[in-house]
């Protein structure tokens, strides 16, 4: 007699805890062959702005741990994230239609970008500040901080590597994230929630909505509470405008990270390339602190 | 106390010969003036000249003169041989200073000892320092990590404000011509005669015609060349609203912008602070320049405990301020740039008055003719009120209160702004827990108001994005992403 397997719920991840969206309402996730693999929350504006609330929440603590501390929980991710290889293949090859051995390396290449970016935390402030020879008896020194709280709209096609890409920058330098997973493919999106929730990254640092962008990005855009957004899952999202979010986001002046175009359209960039510092530059702002030399 | 009385020391105006009316600066040529409106002096409200208005028309040919020259001459040349123009325009601006400061003065109403000693002189050190970044731009740290040397973006929009307006044309022009970008600037509409004048310093370098160009006009003028398709980039230095509509406007494009937009400082004083000095900073960051500075230390907040001391200390400085002509050399505070500011500045200090603060100004004698505002503390003021939140952009000081760390820094906070605060106490410790938990994109402890080319300013939340000066400043210029001719690559518009 065969056993019956024990299925999982997948929900949200909104201020380290799981729940279902406050809407009540679930959709039905395929797999890349059409085959059904789980129903996912669908998140709704409710949700959004709860994890906005957790996100600014989080960010006094997050922002103000020392970014060697930042570095240790982002190591600590990629150990979790390692030691749930097979289950993230699994949901990788699934959602996307890879073979075992393309999911794998997708997976492998996301596991070692998060670490590249925990080594990043400490040095960010030595890379990107400096200090100012001013013309005057003055101590100068320009230095990044986090923006703030960001809204990420995470990759539609790639749903771990892609993600983390997404994810890691925005929290290495200490910014707190709302992420907008891929409509279709967001089951690792929640798998790797509970890789967080289990390494040491606080409660609402980084907070995972399930849904229909369409339906969510506006919110997301238009919120007064965001600093600023990442428009990446704009591309291959139906019925997303991304100059319609970029105009909303100008209600308070969010930093925006625009989509790679191509043609003309948003495209999904080449997540094996090296990252580079521009996703770490987007979101931090440059701080100029000024004192007096004198006897 | 007894007020020093000074014999006039006014500064001789000879030194600038101003035209009767002006064109339009395009393919490194005057047009001929048309559609022109008068540019005063808002000391004496007397005409200075004629300027003319840019229509669209004008945009397109200033535009493709740019485009031509990126395209033709200053996208290819050597970043040495950019710098060395660049330096000719930084000792050309140095050797002919005291006439563009005496333009200024007349132009703008600030007082001569300013535009002299601040204004122009750091014009001209923002092109020395940038003449020598154009060939060492490899060296900026902007490329790194799969990403290309830096490149230019192409044709520039610059749209400036009348608060600084040489010095602000410099924070534009400098840093985009370094990098190999070519410029449209327009100047503020109450304030194009230092614009003009620069206009002719580029003729006097031999710059490539088309380098720069300087086109004069209103609103309408700045919103065509914000929204011309050929400008690849936007700078802007304003108001927050105009703002949002540019960033409105480029959104969906493959635009850059740069936008340093309003303030609403707060200058926080300690109990322990040296009490005289923090007048002084109270004093230079919120009157320098009639307080029409977006970074000005609007909100002093004092701790409680010292607020009356400090409050009649204020006062007594405030006393000895003088008040009037600008182009006199003993001037401290001149005239308001303009009828608008002054009725804004006027509405907003009654609607304080009408909410419960409590209005004082030193006993002065303002002129009669032209635009003018005492130096005016608000006490008593509370969080909620207008005078509070909003940028006055006048010489109008709002006080509050506080009594913790912790208080202080929730209050500096509480503002949709975030460009520049002040912190005043000797306690090193505090100065530096002050300065990481203020949201602002500069902090002047125990000082105020003090800028450097070299030093890269800028505001969080609403006071805009990007950075101007410094190596920071080059960030916004240029390009690291790949180039191909198929792909256009976008990525942050910070």
């Amino acid at each position: 007699m065969s056993r019956l397997d024990v299925r999982k719920t997948y929900k949200l991840y909104i201020g380290g805890k799981f729940p279902r969206s406050e809407s009540g309402r679930s959709y039905e996730i395929v797999s890349a062959k059409g085959e059904f693999l789980a129903n996912a929350s669908m998140g709704s504006r409710k949700d959004v702005r709860d994890a906005v609330v957790a996100a600014r929440s989080a960010l006094s603590g997050w922002s103000g741990a020392t970014p060697f501390n930042r570095g240790q929980v982002l190591y600590r991710v990629a150990e979790v994230l390692e030691g749930r290889r097979a289950q993230f293949i699994e949901e990788v090859a699934a959602g996307e239609g890879l073979s075992t051995r393309a999911a794998g390396a997708a997976v492998d290449a996301a596991i070692d970008r998060v670490v590249w970016y925990a080594g990043w935390t400490d040095k960010i402030a030595q890379v990107l500040g400096n200090v100012n020879p001013v013309a005057g008896p003055f101590f100068n020194v320009s230095a990044p901080e986090p923006t703030g709280v960001v809204g990420v709209l995470a990759p539609q096609g790639s749903s771990l590597l892609g993600l983390v890409s997404v994810i890691a920058p925005v929290i290495a330098s200490g910014n707190t994230a709302v992420v907008v997973t891929s409509a279709d493919r967001p089951l690792p999106a929640v798998t790797l929630g509970e890789v967080l929730a289990t390494s040491d990254v606080p409660g609402g640092v980084v907070n995972i909505i399930t849904a229909r962008t369409a339906e969510v990005a506006s919110w997301l855009a238009a919120h007064r509470d965001v600093n600023a957004i990442d428009l990446t899952g704009v591309a291959g999202a139906d019925g997303v405008h991304w100059a319609a979010l970029e105009a909303e986001a100008a209600g308070n002046l969010k930093r925006v990270y625009r989509p790679m175009v191509v043609d003309g359209r948003p495209v999904e960039p080449d997540w094996n390339a090296d990252p580079g510092l521009g996703r770490i530059r987007a979101f931090v702002e440059t701080k100029t602190v000024w004192h007096p030399k004198g006897l | 106390m007894p007020t020093f009385e000074y014999a006039p020391a006014p500064e001789s105006r000879a030194i600038v010969t101003i035209e009767k009316s002006y064109g339009l600066f395009i393919d490194g040529a005057f047009t001929r003036p048309k559609a022109t409106f008068a540019t005063i002096n808002p000391a004496d409200e007397t005409v200075l000249a004629e300027v003319s208005q840019a229509g669209p028309k004008d945009v397109d040919k200033a535009v493709a003169a740019a485009r031509r020259a990126y395209e033709g001459v200053w996208g290819t040349m050597s970043g040495a041989e950019r710098g060395k123009y660049l330096f000719r325009i930084a000792r050309i601006l140095q050797e002919r200073a005291r006439e563009f400061a005496v333009l200024e003065t007349l132009d703008n109403g600030k007082p001569i000892k300013e535009t002299r000693d601040v204004d122009v002189p750091t014009a001209a050190a923002h092109f020395f320092y940038h003449a020598g970044w154009a060939d060492k731009l490899e060296y900026a740290g902007l490329s790194a990590g799969g990403a290309e040397a830096p490149r230019p973006h192409g044709v520039v929009g610059q749209v400036i404000p009348w608060n600084f307006p040489l010095l602000m044309l410099a924070w534009k022009i400098a840093p985009a011509l370094a990098t190999g970008n070519t410029v449209v600037l327009k100047p503020a509409e109450t304030t194009p005669l230092s614009a003009l004048l620069f206009a002719e310093v580029c003729q006097q370098a031999d710059l490539p015609a088309g380098v720069v160009n300087i086109i004069t006009g209103d609103g309408r003028t700045g919103q065509a060349l914000v929204e011309h398709p050929d400008v690849d980039k936007v700078a802007f230095t304003g108001s927050t609203e105009v703002g949002k509509m540019i960033a409105r406007s480029i959104a969906g494009t493959s635009k850059k912008a740069t936008l340093e937009l309003g303030g609403k400082a707060a200058n926080i004083v300690f109990d322990d602070a040296p009490i005289d000095q923090a007048v002084e900073g109270i004093v230079s960051g919120i009157f320098f320049n009639q307080g029409q500075v977006c970074c000005a230390g609007s909100r002093l907040l004092v701790q409680e405990n010292v607020h009356d001391q400090v409050i009649a200390k204020l006062k007594r400085r405030l006393g000895t301020l003088r008040v009037g002509d600008p182009m006199d050399k003993n001037s401290d505070l001149g005239a308001i740039n303009s009828k608008a500011q002054l009725d804004r500045i006027t509405a907003l200090v009654e609607a304080g008055v009408a909410e419960g603060a409590e209005r004082w100004s030193p006993e002065c004698s303002l002129p009669a003719k032209g635009f003018w505002f005492p130096p005016t503390v608000l006490t008593g003021v509370s969080q909620t009120h207008r005078v509070a939140t909003e940028e006055i952009f006048g010489p109008v000081l709002s006080v509050l209160t506080f009594r913790t760390p912790q208080e202080a820094v929730a209050k500096a906070n509480n503002t949709a702004y975030g460009l520049s605060a002040g912190v005043w106490t000797e306690k090193g410790s505090r100065i530096l827990w002050m300065a990481d938990q203020l949201k602002a994109g500069v902090v002047w402890a125990n000082t105020f108001n003090r800028f450097d080319p070299t030093s890269p300013f800028g505001g969080y939340k609403e006071s805009g994005y990007g950075r101007e000066g410094g190596r920071h400043g080059l960030e916004a210029y240029v390009t690291t992403a790949p180039a191909t001719s198929s792909t256009q690559l976008t990525g942050a518009t910070r």
